[in-house]
């Protein structure tokens, strides 16, 4: 798998983007080199960096994947279980924030939190990361190779791996073919149908953009969509009232450790009431292969996402709304035929590399 | 940099606060600080059955469940009128049970929308007397009735829900002016009189008791007696409805704020536009765009009262929060973010 990778991430890292995605924008603080790509590919497949050295990135994020765990939420150390679905890594570095609550902005300040969250890599703290990489190697040797320093530090952890994701870029799937490569045939007619379900009735382009040149599928916003008000209906203000962290670590650790503090959103980064239980639009990119689906992993199918929207924010009519639900989110009148083809436009999303032998 | 306790730690605490209650004394008075908060203008509508348009009713609910999270809670929510959007008691009753999640005590204003119906019956039988006053920690409050017109534009349509009709479309031409009547400001003034003129008072009223656009009704025909009335006291607010939008002012003694919408916002009247401002003339008409956010320029507000004056602090769903504070050196209230810093135009490409 490690060798497959290489291959492909080199073609990435030397190509323009693929058809359907912008260039990516790549800081001055931390410049794409090779050798940085490669230390980062290392890290990122490397399992040390877990308390029993069972976990790593690729744990959670397996390539075979599409880089999630195809789990509801993740399983950490000791078979411990996370509060959230895992996203996947694929075209990630195109986020303006990181994390289901964007808690943080960039991938190399995320890929530093799961080796210490207790419920993922579990271990102790930065320091331990820090000590780890020293232990071995060919880590000393890479990180004077790459950061041209003897001094680890955990940034060069987040750098390299950083890196490494801005290379797992994909897009050149059968929707950009059709719709930004004018191939007409593409797409057939039920495909074609869902597409223009996507941008009209289904409303799903107002967040899930798709912009003149490309399409990342994400406007980087935070909307409530009801998903999870039934694990905080009953006690909400007594959740609020409990929740008064103001530093990042201790919020990492406390919405994937409590299930009831994970719900409240994006709230727990901007204390906005109108944030509760509101989170990250994601891609849709290759979601055909990132089940189960939202933020909590709770619908299983492409279909129960469509008829959760289609009912407004909910799967039944019959259950309960959530007060706080974006204004966005209303009953959209689809018929069955009109799910479906939905359903059919969204698996031409997936990329080239991915599709079935 | 040692995290494993957090959790439990965090559980533990517990006393802090929601919202930032930003409350600062200026000068010494008998009057105490404390928080209410305020909803207005749902505009429940019905259909048919146990139907009502959805996106009224997920206003007014949001509203709710985002003031229950209110920490500490408020002293008690007033609702400032126009529960109903055609006064129907369907719409009425439905109202009733949403408000009924509220967790603080709920006094009720009437607003034209539920009035024109049956002129305030079945609303008065729900919810107590149309005009009425309380005390609270050294502040007198006054609710009035503010939307009531001539009997004579009362008496002449052919059915109630004629009358209802006419009233409650904003820029009708055959409407009537809102008043607030004989009855009720000698009611008023005597209701005053037992009140130092340093009591701070604070009256609510539906629609706003000073003469903004009669052509909508901002406008209470009859305000002029209300600054007779009050013109003795040195602290005196008006917090009103109707107007689905933030304004602010002061006349006198008097400061003006209103309250938004939990609705669908109102566009700024003729009134409020400047000289030489040139808007292209509308020759179709036009429904509003539908809005992919359906909650745009529509929220709810909680009030800190303080040395006699009113804070409002604006919750604005998928919008920046505002607050609108009496400044006590301008001695008039005051948009706290853009008051001095108009926000530039856009510019388009």
């Amino acid at each position: 798998m490690k060798t497959l990778y290489i291959s492909v991430i080199t073609a990435a890292f030397l190509s323009a983007a693929p058809l359907g995605l912008p260039k990516l924008h790549i800081p001055e603080s931390n410049p794409q080199t090779k050798a940085k790509v490669e230390l980062g590919e290392m890290l990122f497949f490397d399992p040390s960096f877990s308390r029993d050295g069972t976990i790593s990135c690729a744990t959670c994020h397996d390539p075979d994947k599409a880089f999630t765990d195809q789990l509801p939420v993740s399983v950490g150390i000791d078979g411990k279980k996370g509060t959230r679905n895992a996203p996947t890594v694929i075209n990630a570095a195109y986020y303006t924030s990181q994390f289901w609550d964007g808690r943080v902005q960039s991938l190399a300040e995320q890929a530093k939190f799961p080796p210490i969250n207790p419920v993922e890599g579990g271990l102790h703290d930065w320091s331990e990361v820090v000590s780890i990489m020293k232990k071995n190697p060919e880590y000393v040797k890479r990180v004077k190779e790459v950061f041209g320093t003897d001094e680890i530090t955990i940034d060069h952890f987040g750098m390299a791996i950083e890196a490494f994701e801005r290379t797992i870029i994909e897009g050149d799937s059968r929707f950009d073919r059709y719709y930004f490569g004018g191939d007409e045939s593409a797409l057939n007619e039920r495909e074609r149908n869902g597409l223009a379900l996507f941008l009209g009735k289904g409303r799903c382009v107002e967040c899930h953009t798709i912009s003149q040149t490309h399409a990342l599928f994400t406007n980087n916003k935070f909307l409530n969509l009801g998903v999870g008000w039934s694990k905080i209906e009953k006690d909400l203000p007594s959740i609020l009232k409990a929740y008064d962290i103001k530093d990042t670590l201790a919020e990492d650790e406390a919405v994937l450790m409590n299930e009831k503090f994970s719900e409240l959103g994006r709230y727990v980064v901007t204390k906005e009431i109108d944030d509760i239980g509101a989170f990250k639009t994601p891609t849709l990119r290759n979601v055909e292969l990132t089940f189960p689906y939202m933020h909590d992993g709770s619908l299983t199918t492409l279909e129960e996402v469509i008829v959760w929207y289609n009912n407004g924010g909910r799967l039944s009519p019959d259950d309960p709304l959530s007060p706080f639900i974006d204004g966005g989110i209303r009953e959209l009148g689809l018929t069955a035929q009109e799910m479906e083809d939905l359903v059919a436009f969204l698996k031409t999303l997936t990329s080239p590399q991915r599709m079935k032998k | 940099m040692r995290r494993r306790a957090f959790i439990k730690g965090s559980l533990a605490l517990g006393a802090a606060a929601i919202l930032p209650l930003n409350i600062v004394e200026v000068e010494a008075s008998e009057a105490q600080s404390f928080t209410f908060a305020f909803i207005s203008d749902a505009h429940l509508q019905h259909i048919k059955g146990d139907s009502f348009v959805q996106n009224w009713d997920k206003g007014l609910k949001m509203a709710v469940a985002e003031c229950n999270l209110l920490d500490p809670k408020p002293d008690f929510i007033i609702f400032g009128g126009d529960l109903a959007q055609l006064g129907k008691p369907e719409e009425l009753d439905h109202g009733a049970e949403i408000l009924s999640a509220l967790r603080a005590p709920v006094k009720m204003m009437l607003g034209e929308h539920d009035y024109y119906l049956d002129l305030g019956e079945k609303w008065g039988q729900m919810f107590g007397d149309h005009y009425y006053s309380f005390d609270h920690k050294g502040v007198h409050f006054v609710v009035l009735n503010s939307i009531l017109t001539d009997e004579r534009w009362i008496k002449k349509w052919a059915t109630p829900m004629e009358r209802m009709q006419t009233m409650a479309g904003l820029d009708d031409p055959n409407g009537s002016p809102f008043m607030v009547g004989d009855e009720q400001w000698k009611w008023l003034r005597r209701d005053l009189q037992n009140y130092s003129d340093d009591t701070p008072i604070v009256v609510f009223s539906h629609s706003p008791l000073q003469k903004i656009y009669k052509g909508w009704n901002f406008w209470t025909d009859d305000c002029e007696r209300f600054y007779d009335i009050v013109k003795r006291f040195h602290k005196v607010n008006v917090i009103y409805g109707h107007v689905h939008q933030i304004q602010y002012n002061k006349i006198g003694n008097i400061a003006f704020n209103s309250v938004m919408s939990t609705a669908w916002p109102w566009p700024y009247p003729d009134s409020y536009k400047k000289a030489g401002v040139k808007v292209p003339k509308m020759t179709v008409k036009m429904n509003r765009a539908d809005p992919f956010f359906e909650r745009d320029a529509t929220g709810w507000q909680f009030i800190d009262v303080h040395s006699g004056r009113c804070d409002l602090h604006y919750i604005l769903p998928n919008n920046t929060n505002r607050t609108v504070a009496y400044d006590f050196q301008a001695n008039r209230p005051k948009n706290r973010r853009y008051q001095d810093c108009p926000i530039p135009p856009q510019h388009h490409y």
